[in-house]
């Protein structure tokens, strides 16, 4: 008794390190990205550079945000980067004819919410796996901005509105204003309402849910609104700070928007995922995409790298979950 | 008799646990020898050791008295020992013989890899005659009745010749007649001269087919006794560790006025033109066969099928229930009997699935009120003494009592007044069992109605204040509980004329 005594010690002492280093293993991680990078790039460690990371990551972390959501109720949402696109030129036409620029960002949001929201029925009513409706609804937003743009960019030169992705203020750029409420809003919504607390409960087992008299239906159209509002907001995001909306804009976005989430801690099996920990995915991404290109390195090895890290990252964070 | 196996001195440490502590354990050849204990008390871990799952950290192994090292599963089958474990382990989209077949497809040409379907046709054939089954080798499993099933399963584990077969509960999921299919299988097979490690929680089973019992008790070997020596009271004293003295608790109430009735009822999952009533105070218990529509008249009240006809009342009143979101507002609450898929969210932890149904109303305009929520978990913690470290342990962890409890509690907090219970004990230990049965008769005190789908007859005959029968979607018996007897509620349920007297 006496010697396991001893052993149970030692092993309280690793396992109290282990617990440590898992629950801080994202700022461990982002620190080291930074150590690293600031010895071997002169340009890396500098206020410049680090607002033009949160600049760059502000629209991947809004659509990642929207994943987080979906991908908790056990869903996937592959169309916020053709909604993206498709909510951005119908904004930047308005514009064209000399709109206001509220009524602009407010139609580029609607369209957003409705194209989520033909998602969500198309999952909750029809029954459809959220991969195939949401990959349908990928062709056809993109289809819709090719069609309506003749496939051309629109020129965005109302001030007003490319502020929102171009201006500052106290030189906090706008994209990191809007990603920072985006993100205290859907952190809080998450944590600490209701609402929240049942996508996790859908996620973990929709049966159940259901038969405890929650509207499983109701909430996942929500949800999948919700990720259609929030490609709105990203689309308002990108094409204020191109000042310009091209129909082609947020290809593969999707593809990183997922991996931020999944980077992050969310489970495609449903039932996890966190805000935060989307938050630190779309900044490893945005770091290391940052690095990379202060390196020199080319972009096409630069694929090649974001794709070891997702595979590590929720290989790590597998083992995580194992030891807990 | 000869010894087949000899486990000696057996122990098996997990961090901070002993889960075995120096277990005997002993089996003759054509000997059926049943293997009792509560959950925890360290049946799995034994027969996992046995299987080679798990390594044994003390402790000796003999076959035939020779000494064995079981290091893994493939060693084990290949030592002839083969297990059929209680959750089915078949790939539901293909046949039945290749299952039966899965992993050891025999090739009818190496160099392309063709299998030989003809063989394994006929060998699936020959192997289910001789357990009397009556589907053919490519039948879709995912097409067969879950008894069919088990079944396949067990042509599975028959087909490598094996000398000990290790059955954990496979009757859970069966009716009496299967059950007794089964039996007669299990009879060949110790004729054949086979050895049975056999588990299950059916106490009145054990006696009819078992030889020898052991009992664990929190991982220490109790007693190996043969079967008859030792009647029911002293293998539940045994596995308890005190007696228990009124395995159904169940009182004489007074019964109050009409709560629930259903007329004419008929839903799109294939029952027929049900009706009944039931009033406070009482349990109405519904008896049938497996996919005799018992479950489906409780998922149809519920609004959990779709009903295509009938009317439903709640207090005299008609309501229309399309959801289950609709019935939980009447104040009907639905224990089913997968509590792990459909009665928790078992990733969510006890204070979150107690509050499940009523999050909505706890929140103060969307926002959870976090202090509500810890009140109201506690109380009803407190209330049905459910055995848990703290409110935000994972509900997964549980104990199946305990988790059946977190279930009750969230209709209790959701204030329901209408319970449809879906076999209420399955799975559950035998002290935990009398718990749950003391929490049904205080619901019926406090003027609850209840519902109580069942497939273990004491349950039915010792609980129910009334009884219906179902067969194929049909009620075709009703019974008073004092006039019940079992062959006529099985007569009935065979769909046997209709003997009930009102």
């Amino acid at each position: 008794m006496v010697t396991s005594n001893h052993s149970t010690n030692t092993n309280n002492h690793l396992s109290k390190l282990k617990n440590f280093t898992y629950k801080y293993i994202y700022l461990v991680i982002i620190l080291i990205f930074v150590v690293a990078l600031t010895i071997l790039s002169p340009h890396f460690f500098s206020y410049n550079n680090f607002i033009n990371i949160f600049r760059q990551v502000s629209v991947n972390f809004i659509l990642g945000v929207a994943l987080t959501y979906v991908i908790i109720t056990a869903g996937i949402d592959l169309s916020v980067g053709s909604i993206l696109a498709f909510a951005g030129v119908t904004a930047g036409l308005f514009l064209r004819t000399g709109g206001n620029f509220i009524v602009a960002i407010l139609i580029a949001l609607l369209i957003g919410s409705i194209c989520g929201l033909i998602n969500g029925v198309l999952v909750a009513k029809a029954k459809l796996a959220p991969f195939i409706a949401t990959l349908g609804m990928m062709s056809i937003a993109r289809g819709l901005a090719l069609v309506v743009t003749s496939g051309n960019s629109i020129t965005i030169d109302n001030a007003n509105y490319t502020f929102l992705g171009s201006g500052n203020i106290y030189s906090i750029p706008m994209p990191v204003i809007i990603a920072i409420i985006v993100l205290i809003i859907s952190s809080f919504i998450l944590r600490k309402t209701w609402f929240g607390r049942y996508l996790y409960a859908i996620g973990g087992s929709h049966e159940a849910s259901r038969l405890s008299g929650i509207k499983v239906d109701k909430l996942i159209i929500f949800t999948y609104t919700i990720s259609g509002f929030l490609s709105g907001v990203a689309a308002v995001v990108l094409t204020a700070r191109l000042w310009s909306a091209p129909p082609i804009a947020g290809q593969g976005y999707e593809l990183d928007a997922i991996a931020a989430a999944v980077i992050g801690g969310a489970s495609l099996m449903g039932g996890k995922g966190k805000i935060l920990g989307t938050l630190y995915g779309a900044m490893v991404i945005g770091i290391i995409r940052n690095g990379l290109n202060l390196l020199g390195v080319s972009s096409f090895l630069q694929q090649v790298v974001i794709g070891v890290i997702i595979i590590l990252a929720v290989f790590l964070d597998k083992m995580r979950n194992k030891n807990e | 008799m000869a010894k087949v196996l000899q486990m000696k001195n057996i122990s098996k440490f997990f961090p901070g646990v002993k889960a075995l502590d120096n277990v005997d354990f002993s089996l003759d050849s054509g000997e059926i020898h049943v293997l009792a204990g509560e959950n925890g008390a360290g049946k799995s871990t034994l027969i996992k050791i046995l299987s080679g799952a798990y390594q044994k950290s003390e402790g000796e192994i003999f076959l035939h008295g020779q000494k064995v090292e079981i290091n893994n599963p493939i060693k084990a089958k290949k030592l002839g020992i083969n297990v059929i474990y209680q959750e089915l382990e078949l790939a539901l989209n293909m046949t039945v013989m290749e299952n039966i077949f899965l992993g050891k497809l025999p090739l009818s040409n190496r160099a392309f890899g063709t299998v030989d379907f003809n063989k394994i046709y006929q060998e699936t054939k020959n192997i289910l005659n001789k357990l009397g089954l009556d589907f053919t080798p490519n039948a879709l499993v995912g097409d067969l009745r879950v008894a069919d099933q088990q079944m396949v399963e067990i042509a599975k584990a028959l087909l490598g010749n094996p000398e000990i077969l290790i059955m954990d509960e496979p009757t859970s999921s069966l009716c009496d007649s299967e059950i007794e299919r089964l039996f007669t299988v299990m009879n060949d097979l110790k004729k054949a001269d086979k050895s049975i490690i056999f588990i299950s929680h059916r106490m009145e089973e054990l006696w009819e087919v078992g030889d020898k019992i052991s009992i664990l008790r929190s991982g220490k070997m109790i007693t190996t006794e043969s079967l008859d020596e030792i009647d029911e009271n002293g293998v539940t004293t045994a596995m308890v560790g005190k007696e228990i003295k009124n395995k159904f608790p169940k009182q004489k109430l007074n019964i109050g006025d009409e709560v629930l009735k259903v007329e004419n009822l008929s839903s799109n999952k294939g029952i027929k033109n049900i009706s009944f009533k039931v009033n406070a105070g009482e349990i109405l218990g519904i008896s049938g066969l497996v996919g005799s529509g018992r479950t489906e008249i409780l998922r149809a009240i519920f609004g959990a099928d779709k009903i295509e006809e009938g009317e439903i009342y709640i207090k005299s009143k008609r309501v229309k229930i399309n959801s289950p979101n609709d019935a939980v507002k009447y104040g009907i609450g639905l224990i089913p009997e997968d509590r792990k898929q459909q009665g928790l969210v078992l990733d969510l932890n006890v204070k979150d699935n107690i509050t499940l149904s009523i999050l909505k109303k706890l929140a103060k305009s969307g926002v959870l009120n976090e202090k509500k929520m810890k009140e109201v978990s506690k109380e009803y913690i407190d209330k049905l003494s459910i055995k848990t470290p703290n409110m935000n342990f994972k509900s997964k962890l549980l104990s199946g009592g305990n988790q059946q409890k977190v279930v009750l509690a969230k209709w209790l907090c959701a204030k329901s007044n209408v319970f449809l219970f879906d076999e209420p004990t399955r799975g559950i230990d035998v002290g935990a069992k009398v718990e749950v049965y003391e929490l049904m008769i205080e619901l019926a005190k406090n003027g609850a109605a209840i519902i109580m789908v069942s497939s273990e007859m004491p349950e039915i005959l010792n609980m129910s204040d009334r009884i219906l029968v179902m067969h194929e979607g049909e009620i075709t018996g009703k019974f008073k509980a004092e006039d019940a007897k079992a062959e006529n509620i099985l007569n009935c349920a065979m769909g046997g004329e209709l003997s009930g007297n009102k």
